[in-house]
């Protein structure tokens, strides 16, 4: 960025939840409004966190399609609605008169950095589930093709496609990195991975940091809700798969969804709101889970599966079926003698 | 085509938006006549379809698609289909899930009410056009949305308070806890002793920076009276008595009243059956607590873009299909009503229907207002606090928290619970082992309910009539100050 200016932030929702907006409201910080003002961030507007109603905010819209107020970063939340029939009738920006989609092609094209906040505007998302009936899509994806509202070639001013923190919800602070490392000017194209999600969160699996690998490495598995063991082979569990931090990074304090209790449903990826199999089982093949931890060879996967089995402690194994630890871990001496 | 600067104004007619701080996007038309609103349209501008997305799913993937139509109520929606799929299954939670599940909704629910008192509401009053008045720079010290001392004190809590449900639920929101059989998330001995810790430092916040008062003591006011000889003590004391300050100088007492009729479908169930706060329908009018009849719930598309039935439909039966060119049409919104009557729901309708004698004394002095709508939110952050440390230690460390879920293929359900914005209802049809219905009734969608057939406006459209409008106004703030008071939760509205 130059010289000094703050990085100025625009943030339109629409066909989403604001859930984006409220996991950022849990942003990691005893100062929220502090901590972005102390990296440089300076918010325009935000629909829930700003004073300006009505007529304000038209005036700001206008400001920056006038090229009066200059816009460092265009967040989008909430999917795009291109129906009914191509008109974006299904949000009209309220007071005027316009679809939503008409003011994000506008301002797009107006911003230094556009970005997918959450994964309705990267890819479609929950919006678009079902048969789609809004003709949900993302600014730059539709599910994983490209193309979105804004097609595969946009580039934003500043050289960058658009920035997909996918997520649903974003975690706060995948949004809050991904906004200072902007404000810093240190967003390069070599940091997004190859669905332009962060590097930073999107090189990680929600696998990495599990509380319940002791149960994953013994194939020792949750078979209800409430279970302690590891809900890949039963549960729908994805989180070998999944890229997200979501086991290291942590929400809401010490959470994650295996930690709650229950299934990583892929929200991190595209087209994850139509798994093609209800999302709390597991879908098999001749009693084999079809999704394997990325990167392993299936083969290897059976026969490492096939004597973890054999080998399970009774300890895990009986744990892994109940709702608190029914075997606890023998006391052992760890020093050599 | 309609450009942004001559969009707002028509002689005598205004069309208001975007409103912020509302959850959603809101469109409100306005009839003015001289300086008042002689009628108003509200209009929830979009539309994604949930109800027609969940047909033909299996029913338990219900509880990863609802919690998804709002970020702001993301539990309550779960909790309402957990009820449904549970009325669905016969199915009876442990205690220990009961309370769990409770705990979730009450932090959720206090999260939203100190959301919406800081930082959807108050900021109001730090606007420029309330410059002249004495308390404006105090306004802007404590609310100012940026830089407000209290805004970001705010804040500040609510992150800690979330911290519960990382512990409790996972993430908020979209916590996948919920279930029809209690919550997958087990709390042990050690976790119940932090997250009492964790209740006691929200309290500490309510009783230092908004209440200036132990909780207890503020929830022992019984009568309106009674809270202004406690605003006496010490005016400027905290963030409520700093609002009380305000009421008389801008008339909030009678501000923007609503339909006199309060629709509450009981909060927190309870392990021996009924609510932690009681279900039914308070009638201003006779001063009664009236038994709620779900039957009596309709919904009327004849202002919606969506199909008509020609016929108000009860939601079992209910009807989502969009046509987006249908004359007379003005908003995506249905129109609930309870034996074809407008009610309002919320904070206000639980605490009218819980018997609390502070909010009844104060609502049949000057009833449904902007005034009586953020009291009953403020007294239930005190109320509920004091609830859900008794629900943590009703926890049993090593029982059961959750019975698994087996559902029928064929059947119905209806999951009724309270959201911090009011009653929010699911109903829910199951053929061949898949959703073959599914129709939510969310608390703006009775709140901001455009007309019925018969014409009638909802209540948000009844409490505009005879706001002022001052010289000059496109977005007038009695008006924001009215939409407020409502906390309206537009992506809810319509889903």
């Amino acid at each position: 960025m130059s010289g000094h200016l703050p990085l100025n932030v625009l943030w339109l929702q629409s066909g989403g939840c604001g859930g984006c907006s409220m996991s950022l409201l849990c942003a990691d910080t005893p100062d929220f409004q502090g901590h972005l003002r102390d990296a440089g961030i300076h918010l325009l507007w935000h629909p829930s966190l700003s004073l300006g109603s009505g007529d304000e905010v038209l005036a700001l819209l206008q400001s920056v399609l006038d090229g009066q107020t200059r816009l460092d970063a265009l967040c989008v939340e909430g999917s795009l609605l291109r129906g009914p029939n191509g008109t974006g009738r299904f949000h009209m920006l309220a007071g005027t008169g316009l679809p939503m989609i008409h003011w994000v092609r506008e301002l797009a094209a107006r911003a230094r950095h556009v970005v997918a906040i959450g994964s309705c505007a990267a890819w479609g998302g929950i919006t678009a589930g079902g048969d789609n009936p809004t003709d949900a899509c993302g600014l730059q994806y539709d599910d994983d093709q490209p193309g979105g509202l804004l097609g595969a070639d946009f580039r934003a001013a500043g050289g960058l496609p658009v920035i997909n923190v996918a997520g649903c919800p974003t975690h706060p602070g995948w949004v809050v990195d991904t906004l200072m490392t902007l404000a810093a000017g240190e967003l390069a194209p070599a940091d997004l991975d190859p669905l332009g999600r962060p590097r930073f969160y999107a090189d990680q699996l929600v696998h990495h940091g599990c509380t319940r690998n002791e149960y994953y490495e013994f194939k020792a598995s949750a078979e209800k809700p409430s279970d302690l063991g590891c809900m890949m082979e039963h549960m729908g569990c994805k989180g070998t798969q999944v890229h997200a931090d979501c086991n290291t990074r942590l929400w809401n304090g010490e959470g994650s969804c295996t930690r709650g209790g229950y299934a990583c449903i892929a929200c991190t990826e595209p087209g994850f709101q139509e798994p093609g199999h209800p999302f709390h089982e597991t879908p098999k093949l001749a009693g084999i889970p079809i999704g394997l931890p990325t990167d392993m060879p299936k083969a290897w996967f059976v026969a490492l599966a096939s004597l973890s089995k054999s080998a399970t402690p009774r300890r895990v194994k009986e744990n892994a079926t109940a709702d608190h630890l029914v075997v606890k871990p023998a006391i052992r001496k760890t020093r050599l003698k | 085509m309609t450009t942004p600067s001559d969009a707002g104004r028509e002689a005598g007619r205004l069309l208001v938006g975007p409103f912020n701080r509302v959850e959603g996007d809101l469109e409100v038309a306005l009839e003015i006549a001289g300086d008042r609103v002689r009628s108003a349209q509200v209009n929830a501008t979009m539309y994604r379809g949930f109800e027609q997305i969940l047909q033909g799913k299996a029913p338990h993937d219900a509880l990863v698609y609802v919690p998804r139509i709002c970020g702001i109520c993301s539990v309550s929606q779960s909790v309402a289909a957990a009820r449904a799929l549970a009325d669905l299954g016969g199915l009876v939670m442990p205690p220990n899930g009961q309370h769990a599940t409770n705990l979730i909704l009450a932090t959720e629910n206090l999260a939203d009410h100190l959301t919406h008192f800081y930082l959807f509401f108050m900021p109001d009053f730090a606007r420029p056009v309330y410059a002249d008045r004495p308390w404006h720079a105090e306004a802007v010290n404590r609310f100012a949305p940026d830089r407000g001392v209290q805004v970001r004190a705010a804040t500040a809590a609510r992150q800690r308070w979330l911290t519960l449900l990382g512990t409790l639920g996972g993430k908020w929101p979209h916590t996948q806890s919920v279930e029809p059989g209690g919550s997958t998330r087990p709390i042990d001995a050690a976790e119940r002793v932090r997250l009492l810790a964790r209740v006691r430092e929200f309290r500490a916040f309510l009783e230092r920076e908004l209440l200036a008062t132990p909780l207890e003591a503020f929830t022992a006011l019984d009568s309106e009276a009674a809270l202004w000889d406690w605003y006496a003590q010490a005016p400027m004391a905290g963030d409520l008595r700093f609002f009380l300050s305000l009421v008389p100088d801008l008339g909030l007492q009678a501000l923007g009243p609503g339909p006199g009729r309060y629709l509450s479908y009981g909060a927190y169930a309870q392990p021996d059956g009924g609510f932690a706060l009681a279900r039914g329908l308070w009638r201003a009018a006779s001063q009664a607590l009236e038994v709620l009849n779900p039957r009596s719930i309709t919904e009327d598309a004849t202002h919606a873009w969506l199909a008509d039935a020609r016929t108000p439909l009860h939601p079992l039966s209910g009807l989502t299909r969009p046509e987006p060119d249908k004359p007379g049409a003005y908003t995506w919104n249905k129109a609930p009503r309870l034996a074809g009557e407008v009610v309002e729901t919320g904070a206000i309708a639980r605490q009218l229907a819980s018997g609390h004698p502070l909010v009844r004394d104060a609502v049949a002095r000057h009833g449904g207002t902007v005034f009586t709508r953020v009291l009953a939110r403020v007294l239930e952050l005190a109320r509920v606090v004091p609830m859900m440390e008794d629900w943590l230690r009703a926890l049993r460390p090593g029982e059961a928290f959750c019975v698994p879920a087996e559902l029928p293929d064929e059947g119905h359900g209806v999951g009724l619970s309270e959201a911090a914005r009011g009653a929010l209802g699911h109903w829910l049809v199951v053929r061949q082992g898949r959703l073959a219905n599914y129709q939510i009734v969310a608390p703006t969608s009775w709140n901001f309910s455009p007309r019925d057939a018969g014409g009638t406006p909802g209540a948000l459209e009844q409490a505009l009539v005879d706001a002022p409008v001052r010289p000059g106004e496109k977005t007038p703030v009695a008006v924001q100050h009215i939409v407020r008071s409502f906390d309206p939760c537009m992506v809810c509205t319509v889903h």
